[in-house]
């Protein structure tokens, strides 16, 4: 990990407009929660986690994070100043992923966190949190590795969480198995029986390392073959 | 400069992208002193550029710096300063921060004095405050310039260096990459610019079509230049009687009559051509109003080399 490359990338991400709606969402989903237990009942408002914040805003924020610390740099050439130093390109796509990682935290499972305490708390509200932190975790590690691929990392990324984990999911319960939403509700079910068993535990905690990992080290991979081509 | 002198070695590299080859059997040995790499846009430079920074994989062939290969190899970075021609998209940061980032990357022992070291050497001590989005196209490529060269690397290569910067910035940054090769680092620019390798360059590299064309001094390439045919647009008081009588000339090797008036002239050598024309004039007693060359560009001087 290399401490510069944070640093820049950090800057990067606060600087871009995109920051501005990565900080929509979460601010969103508790505004929302605050008003309809303040309306209705704290259970009411319970919904939205599963309806909303889980399947939409947690990784909608993974989605604007991991593609605003990679994604604007490989599609304009740039990250070329960084590539050209004796820094391995592993260590830059680390560092690059705890950027990611730590605002999808902050912007994604904090705030789904907050909402479940405002939404009655207790168990089921640590559980939602922890799904929420396996799920990010993975998903801004799986959100650089597509960035690192592709320049349209933004439309790929959000055809996955609604086509494949949003539509399918529903429609298909074998898709629970590849799906990283459902690896951490099976997760946060430890804690708390209220959250779904889609999969079984060793698997998911397996998925979710291995995408995690790997993700991370396929985006370094593709920083080492990171090829500059001209206008000839 | 702290170390040894450098080399890059190309070995028979070829490109090709598919079907299209960018670079075609190039074999090159860049050392220290100021060297121009030539040709017209979509020669392949920026191509050979890229693989000889590591930002490429040649498809046949080795790219080696000091004998060791430079693609996959970020150890090289040690020794290289590189200066993209993309445009720096960190303008959120100012002149100082950037260059000190690069040092920080290269965690020097005293990032900090390095930093301010090579600001002076580009003459950028007093808006590096400024963040760098408020910079002239100079003081961008200066600051590139200074970033590169912070980590004291013995090659420095720059991708079209000049292009957009205004002609005080230019002299300012020739001198700078004068003063870099006199030192003796390995200095590699590119251009399409004839000028501008003319004036900076002591070596000189010409690629046309993916391929190495020409090489040497610029004595020599200019001597290849002017050794070339050349075409003349000439208008004169009776065209007719005018290209009668160059046709008869050895050093011109072709005539036309333009639909518009005037004359295409070839000319084989142009030393015998340009003496005789004024006297041949006098003699018939007619007057040129204008004479041009009508190829001057470029890609007619490379076509001739590539045609050699």
């Amino acid at each position: 990990m290399n401490s510069t490359i944070i640093k820049l990338a950090a800057q990067a991400l606060l600087g871009r407009r995109r920051f501005w709606l990565l900080l929509a969402f979460p601010v969103l989903l508790i505004a929302l929660t605050v008003t309809v237990a303040a309306l209705t009942d704290a259970e009411a408002a319970w919904p939205l986690l599963p309806g909303l914040g889980y399947p939409v805003v947690l990784p909608l924020v993974a989605v604007l994070a991991a593609s605003s610390v990679l994604g604007p740099e490989v599609d304009d050439g740039s990250i070329v100043y960084l590539l050209s130093k004796p820094v391995s390109r592993h260590s830059v796509a680390l560092s690059k992923w705890v950027v990611a990682w730590a605002a999808t935290m902050l912007a994604g499972a904090l705030p789904l966190y907050v909402s479940a305490l405002v939404a009655g708390g207790g168990d089921r509200a640590l559980a939602a949190g922890l799904a929420a932190v396996v799920a990010g975790t993975t998903y801004s590690a799986l959100f650089l590795a597509v960035s690192a691929v592709t320049r349209h990392a933004v439309i790929v990324s959000l055809l996955f969480v609604l086509i494949w984990e949003g539509l399918l999911g529903n429609l298909l319960s074998g898709v629970a198995w590849l799906s990283v939403a459902q690896w951490g509700l099976r997760i946060g079910h430890e804690i708390s029986t209220e959250l779904p068993d889609p999969t079984n535990l060793p698997w998911a905690i397996a998925a979710s390392l291995v995408v995690t990992v790997g993700g991370v080290w396929f985006a370094g991979d593709r920083l080492r073959s990171f090829t500059l081509r001209g206008e000839d | 400069m702290s170390g040894p002198e450098s080399t890059l070695v190309l070995e028979s590299v070829s490109r090709w992208f598919g079907n299209v080859v960018a670079v075609n059997d190039v074999s090159l040995t860049i050392g220290p002193g100021v060297t121009g790499l030539l040709g017209p846009n979509g020669a392949g430079k920026t191509t050979l550029m890229a693989m000889m920074t590591g930002f490429l994989a040649p498809s046949a062939g080795t790219v080696t710096l000091d004998g060791e290969p430079v693609w996959r190899h970020t150890e090289a970075y040690r020794r290289i300063g590189l200066v993209p021609e993309r445009e720096l998209s960190f303008g959120y940061l100012t002149g100082r921060q950037f260059v000190r980032a690069n040092a920080d990357l290269h965690r020097l022992p005293d990032a900090s004095a390095a930093t301010e070291r090579i600001l002076g050497v580009v003459d950028m001590v007093e808006p590096a405050g400024r963040r760098m989005d408020t910079y002239s196209k100079g003081m961008r490529q200066r600051i590139k310039i200074a970033a590169a060269l912070v980590h004291d690397p013995a090659v420095l290569m720059l991708d079209e260096p000049f292009n957009g910067v205004d002609p005080r910035q230019r002299m300012h940054l020739m001198d700078l990459l004068r003063r870099l090769g006199d030192e003796g680092r390995t200095v590699l620019f590119s251009s399409h610019i004839l000028e501008e390798v003319e004036r900076l360059a002591r070596h000189i590299e010409v690629v046309v079509s993916g391929r190495h064309a020409a090489s040497g001094d610029f004595g020599a390439i200019r001597r290849l230049m002017t050794d070339r045919p050349v075409k003349y647009a000439i208008t004169s008081s009776d065209d007719r009687a005018l290209a009668a009588l160059l046709i008869a000339q050895p050093s011109v090797r072709a005539v036309r009559l333009r639909p518009d008036g005037g004359l295409d002239v070839q000319v084989d050598d142009l030393g015998s051509f340009a003496v005789g024309l004024p006297r041949w004039a006098r003699t018939a007693d007619l007057s040129l109003y204008d004479l041009s060359p009508s190829d001057e560009s470029l890609e007619s001087v490379f076509a001739y080399l590539v045609a050699r």
